[in-house]
């Protein structure tokens, strides 16, 4: 199907839609333990239209080369598309200048890029860099790495019984030291959407700057970097209806400047000597190697894919299903949510007591329908409401209500065998 | 091709709900930790070991998923009386049953354990089975002191 067919911009999106849209996704197809699959795994990653799918083996089959190098035609046609890529992504999330674009593996690069080469840059010892207890483990292990090679320390903003931001706690514990405020923007365990607005405001006032973990964001929300004012934003592509392997990190142009390169290699130079080389600028700084040249090629794709649909329209579609399914939960006896904060994005984690999540898991995946199970790479959090574990119910745009459905039906089976 | 209830067999059921052996071993000589990293559970092993490091006692505590607990619980029943080679003898068989190296009926030895095979259609819970046998395994192989391990 061509992108132009897929979408209807502006109007809502309806479960009649959504089952017009799964087709578009050959995965999403098949039969699981003969019956037809559920995907409710979105959150871990999604699957892919056939648009990804094709712009990826047309890219290889018409117009492969390795990129920014040699003077022949596919040399320049790989060039154009890698850069196109760029572009597209930078009009995606309303970044002013492409080369404020670097493409990387995922998120963890891009989180692990900025705290390696900003914490160089400027962190010392007793500097603060300011997380929350909801951060994906993505977005901890790298800050504790700079931290223990700086001197740096962290604070952690507490969340609340319903999974949101202490923000009292917030303001208290940014202060003149704090050299990075490090958030996601939806939570990956709880489904909390942050007040990023304020907590960027604030943390300007303090003169530190926002990196924000879009994650769970990017593929539901629409999101505009330059409204937020936020001065990182990073998302995977496998999480964006795009091949896994290739990420985004968006950095306002005067911290990108100012950055050390993260790897050394080709590509990343201006001059190389024995006696020393000098830099590329950013982009291309941080982009040591040969990249991958079919990612962003997929995740252009990906980004028409969704564009076509509406940000806003995908999202108020995963919030219904949200709260279809957070209804239908609530009847279920001995179900406990753990995230029920007021501001939540598709995303549904509970336990169920006297069962474990991974024998909820096992059994739901008999029926043909895929979650996810365990501590969601999000242990503090798990800490933080005293569980293991949960099982993350999490929707993608080929969801409905049936798919709801089937889901509870399932629960219901777990309670029967094991409850 | 695999049916769920070939896994959740109701022996394994009935021990979930009621572990034998469960809580700390007062007078234990031996333990270990024993984690799953990829589901965050935890469980620990006791051990009163004699001088021959025949097993003479043995408990566990820890929180998992049915599969987990209820390996556990059938484990500490069979250990008892054991002597070390013959617990390692055990595990050895356990786990070659569990992954499709061994069938069921080649491993007699394995007695009631024997209900935990369906695990082996089912290779994401195959760590779930084998975690207390890695634990016990760990706390054999360790001093007083105690010891870590984990499935990955």
């Amino acid at each position: 199907m061509a992108v132009e067919e897929v979408g209807r911009p502006g109007k809502d999106l309806t479960d009649a839609d959504a089952r017009r849209l799964r087709a578009d996704f050959p995965c999403l197809g098949q039969e699981v333990h003969g019956r037809p699959l559920i995907y409710l795994d979105s959150a871990a990653t999604s699957q892919k239209p056939q648009a990804v799918i094709d712009a990826v083996s047309r890219f290889y089959e018409t117009s492969y080369s390795n990129v920014h190098r040699g003077a022949h035609t596919l040399s320049e046609r790989a060039t154009d598309a890698y850069e196109g890529a760029r572009a597209r992504v930078a009009e995606f999330i309303g970044a002013g200048d492409s080369r404020e674009i670097v493409f990387v593996r995922g998120a963890t690069e891009a989180i692990n890029l900025v705290a390696s080469s900003l914490g160089r840059l400027q962190f010392g010892a007793g500097d603060e860099i300011l997380l929350t207890e909801m951060e994906h483990h993505s977005n901890i292990v790298p800050w504790q790495l700079i931290a223990e090679q700086t001197g740096a320390v962290l604070k952690v903003v507490p969340i609340n019984d319903n999974g949101e931001l202490e923000m009292a706690h917030f303001e208290e514990q940014l202060s003149e030291r704090t050299r990075m405020v490090a958030v996601g923007h939806v939570s990956n365990a709880l489904g909390t959407i942050n007040p990023l607005r304020e907590i960027v405001a604030r943390a300007h006032e303090m003169g530190a700057p926002v990196l924000v973990d879009g994650c769970q964001a990017a593929p539901r929300l629409e999101v505009d970097v330059a409204e937020l004012d936020c001065d990182f934003y990073t998302f995977s592509g496998h999480k964006l209806y795009g091949p896994s392997g290739i990420g985004v990190l968006y950095g306002k142009r005067q911290w990108l400047e100012a950055m050390p390169p993260y790897q050394g290699g080709g590509e990343m130079i201006r001059r190389v000597t024995f006696e020393g080389t000098t830099y590329a600028p950013p982009p291309a700084r941080f982009e040591a190697g040969t990249p991958h040249i079919s990612g962003p090629v997929g995740l252009h794709a990906a980004l028409d894919y969704v564009t076509g649909i509406g940000l806003e329209a995908l999202f108020q579609h995963e919030r219904e299903l949200l709260d279809y399914a957070t209804e239908a939960i609530r009847e279920v006896p001995g179900v406990r949510l753990i995230g029920t904060a007021a501001e939540k994005a598709g995303i549904l984690s509970f336990v169920l007591e006297g069962v474990h999540p991974h024998d909820i898991g096992t059994i739901l995946d008999n029926q043909g329908i895929a979650v996810r199970t365990g501590h969601h790479c999000a242990q503090p959090v798990m800490d933080r409401f005293q569980v293991p574990a949960t099982t993350r119910v999490s929707f993608g745009l080929y969801n409905t209500r049936e798919d709801v459905d089937a889901f509870i039906q399932g629960l219901h089976q777990v309670r029967e065998m094991l409850a | 091709m695999a049916d769920v209830r070939d896994l959740y067999q109701e022996v394994i059921f009935e021990h979930n709900k009621n572990p034998r052996n469960f809580g700390v071993l007062e007078d234990h000589n031996r333990h270990a930790v024993g984690h799953n990293p990829l589901c965050g559970d935890q469980l620990t092993v006791y051990l009163r070991v004699d001088d021959q490091d025949t097993v003479e006692d043995v408990s566990f505590e820890g929180t998992g998923c049915a599969i987990s607990v209820a390996s556990a619980s059938l484990m500490t029943q069979i250990l008892k009386g054991k002597a070390k080679e013959e617990a390692e003898a055990l595990f050895q068989a356990f786990h070659d049953v569990c992954t499709k190296q061994r069938e069921v009926e080649d491993a007699p030895e394995l007695d009631k354990l024997a209900v935990l095979a369906g695990v082996r259609d089912f290779p994401s819970r195959v760590k779930c089975a084998t975690l207390a046998w890695h634990t016990v395994h760990a706390a054999l192989e360790t001093d007083e002191a105690g010891a870590e391990v984990t499935t990955e």
